[in-house]
């Protein structure tokens, strides 16, 4: 069976609809934007960290294999047990063995974009481990059986009302008591005995030190610390693109993370890990999944310089006016974009097109991915692979060969009374027709330019030199 | 200097003014400007949508149209962001690069070519917001953009502020895209028309009679925006008022 492409444009046009959701979820993100610029202008230093954020990572990636061993026997050295996963079905398996070496029942998470990737806790589920996501926006997500809609901020296209009625569902809270003190306060009271018992804990990781086996993670709500550090097991999956080489490139990478984030200076909490607590054991699973694939991508490698900020997704104005779930993907928004086809070429397609290329992404990401540059690029692969609509592929061909051909075209333009009505029939064919369902067309004229410039400059001329 | 104006087919068909203007304006400043009559179109819908392979007939005829011209003016953002920088459909010839190198938007020839600033005959008593299509903002870089905290610098507000009688009202969100985006606006046509629509709003509330811009595309969206809506805002092109249009 063939995969269906996501429909961006539809989803797009759900999340429209409703009024509130699309006015909070536009000015919410663009206020982080705005406090990201603030952040920038407090910091003369804005562009040289950014090209030496990517300086790195690009140093980084072009030399990964020595990096990734030079990180795994430093981390074996600090007593870690070091995984590689090559897909996501490898990294589900490595989990759950882990989890049943230690008869584990209860796991408790932080956020991290890699198991989600995985589609983990369906794996887990089923296999009788209880797996509950301590970040609030995840928790919220994981109990109305939604991905995460954004990277950083996962129910950012949730109102309080929302998660008022989740709640209710899940913790048995007052359906009506949208407050957003007393709906913190109801997750932590139902989290907090889950964090107190469970079997293991997981997190996630920002940054993959191979200078020292350490890996560091950032939140602002400290719940990777307690899921790291209550139960006696940590596992951490890691994307192997999180390396950097050594302690001293975190400065870089720290300083631009949150500020580009959430307009913040630092994450409330950056955590260090160097090995596991006396009594405990630490594993990191490093992932592949497709990420060696993408680093052989001429056009596309750089994209693995992301650091998951989510800036590019604020900025973006489709990302902010259509919602994240609209993408289909786990990543969604311009990065989302240019790295979901990666994944699945066909099922993504669409998603370089839920663009306009104005180019705002690449303009704030901190790693300088030119995110509109490869969405650009992305479309001619994908027509190229004929991955595009039928009649859209139809239509440039058509119009291609017209515009080719001066005669033709300027038959068609004058074909009929005026230009309004024959440019879109020939130009844009039966697709003009959605214009109009939120728009006026534009208004017929008289006269083109070409044929008042015949009239009017040619004539004349002709006139000049006869006389 | 022999110049070539290039008019876009959407403004050969819907905004013939604009094209117009912009040849008496270079006339006004003693320019020799010539309009081939055979040109169509960049190439750009096709590269945009990425059939770049269709897009090598209008390439190929755009070259031949102009390759004899020392400097190619179009008032189009996108279409000059277009020839300069994603021209490629088809091979890079001595003539394609000359093309290439030599092709400007209008207000960047103005400000950068013929370093002109006077506009004595231009009178616009209104206030009006100027909308920075991403073709001229990011692409061409005709003003610095928010997002990377440049010294503020703006090539069409240098032009426009020299005009007798304007005033400007600025939005909020000064460079956010309006949402036409090429063949976009009709692809996710939903979130295209609420992005100009937010766009018309935001310069309607900061208080601007007409948004004015370097870029008719983007007008034409924008106004399509406007009128379904309600929103009671005028549209023009940088060139009309720079060449004296008082409306
Ligand atoms: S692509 Fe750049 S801006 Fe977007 S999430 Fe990654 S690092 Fe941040």
């Amino acid at each position: 069976m063939k995969v269906k492409p996501v429909n961006h444009a539809r989803a797009a046009e759900e999340f429209i609809k409703d009024a509130p959701h699309l006015n909070f979820h536009d000015e919410r993100l663009w206020d982080l934007r705005q406090k990201r610029d603030q952040q920038m202008h407090i910091l003369p230093e804005w562009q040289e960290l950014r090209s030496l954020a990517s300086q790195i990572k690009e140093h980084t990636l072009a030399n990964l294999p020595e990096y990734l061993e030079q990180f795994e026997a430093n981390a074996r050295k600090n007593g870690i047990h070091v995984h590689w996963a090559a897909d996501a079905a490898e990294h589900n398996r490595i989990v759950g063995e882990i989890l049943e070496k230690h008869g584990a029942r209860s796991l408790i998470k932080s956020k991290s974009m890699v198991t989600e990737e995985c589609s983990m806790r369906d794996y887990l589920e089923p296999r009788g481990v209880v797996v509950t996501e301590t970040d609030l926006g995840e928790r919220i997500q994981q109990l109305d059986g939604q991905m995460p809609s954004h990277i950083v901020v996962p129910a950012v296209h949730k109102l309080t009302p929302d998660v008022a009625k989740i709640f209710a569902k899940y913790y048995n809270t007052d359906p009506n008591d949208d407050d957003p003190n007393s709906l913190a306060w109801s997750q932590r009271l139902a989290a907090r005995p889950v964090i107190l018992t469970a079997d293991a804990g997981m997190t996630g990781g920002n940054f993959i030190v191979a200078e020292t086996g350490s890996f560091v993670v950032c939140t602002n709500e400290g719940n990777a610390d307690l899921s790291a550090t209550v139960p006696g097991l940590h596992i951490a999956t890691l994307g192997i693109e999180r390396l950097v080489p050594r302690m001293a490139d975190l400065g870089v990478f720290v300083r631009l993370l949150s500020r580009s984030a959430l307009g913040s200076p630092i994450t409330q909490y950056t955590t260090h890990f160097h090995g596991p607590q006396k009594g405990s054991e630490m594993h990191v699973v490093l992932v592949d999944n497709g990420r060696s694939h993408r680093l052989g991508m001429e056009e596309f490698w750089t994209s693995l310089k992301c650091i998951r900020c989510g800036a590019c997704m604020n900025t973006c104005p489709v990302y902010r006016r259509s919602g994240g779930l609209s993408y289909g993907a786990v990543y969604s928004g311009p990065i989302g974009a240019i790295i979901d086809p990666t994944f699945n070429e066909r099922k993504y397609s669409t998603l370089p097109f839920a663009s306009t290329m104005n180019g705002s992404c690449t303009n704030v990401c901190p790693v300088k991915i030119n995110i509109h540059e490869q969405l650009y690029k992305w479309r001619r692969v994908l027509a190229e692979h004929h991955e595009l609509p039928f009649v859209k592929r139809e239509i440039m061909h058509m119009a291609g060969k017209l515009l080719g051909q001066p005669k033709l075209y300027r038959a068609a333009v004058n074909g009929t009374e005026t230009a309004l009505q024959t440019l879109p029939r020939f130009l844009l064919y039966n697709w003009m027709n959605p214009w109009s369902k939120n728009r006026e067309l534009p208004h017929p004229v008289k006269q083109t330019f070409h044929s008042w410039y015949k009239e009017n400059r040619l004539k004349a001329q002709k006139k000049g030199k006869t006389a | 200097m022999k110049i070539g104006l290039f008019v876009p087919c959407y403004i050969d068909a819907f905004f013939p003014k604009t094209g117009v203007a912009t040849l008496e304006l270079l006339e006004k400043f003693g320019q020799d400007v010539d309009y081939p009559m055979d040109q169509t179109c960049c190439g750009q819908p096709m590269a945009n949508s990425g059939c770049n392979r269709d897009a090598a007939a209008a390439e190929a005829l755009f070259v031949r149209n102009f390759a004899q011209y020392d400097a190619i003016v179009m008032p189009s953002g996108s279409c000059a962001h277009h020839v300069r920088d994603n021209f490629d459909a088809i091979p890079q010839t001595d003539e394609v690069r000359h093309v290439r190198r030599n092709t400007y938007e209008l207000v960047e020839f103005l400000h950068d070519v013929l370093n002109v600033r006077d506009f004595p005959w231009a009178e616009f008593p209104h206030k009006v917001g100027l909308h920075n299509s991403c073709g001229t903002l990011r692409a061409l870089r005709t003003a610095s953009m928010s997002e990377l905290g440049e010294t503020p610098f703006s090539k069409p507000m240098d032009l426009l502020s020299r005009v007798k009688g304007i005033s400007f009202a600025t939005p909020k969100r000064p460079d956010e895209c309006c949402g036409f985006g090429g063949t976009f606006c009709v692809t996710e046509e939903a979130v295209s028309a609420r992005m100009g629509l937010d766009k018309v709003r935001d310069h309607h509330t900061a208080g601007a009679e007409y948004i004015v811009s370097a870029d008719s595309s983007c007008m034409m969206h924008q106004q399509g925006c406007a009128e379904r809506a309600g929103v009671p805002i005028r549209f023009i092109h940088i060139a009309e008022i720079l060449n004296g249009t008082r409306e």
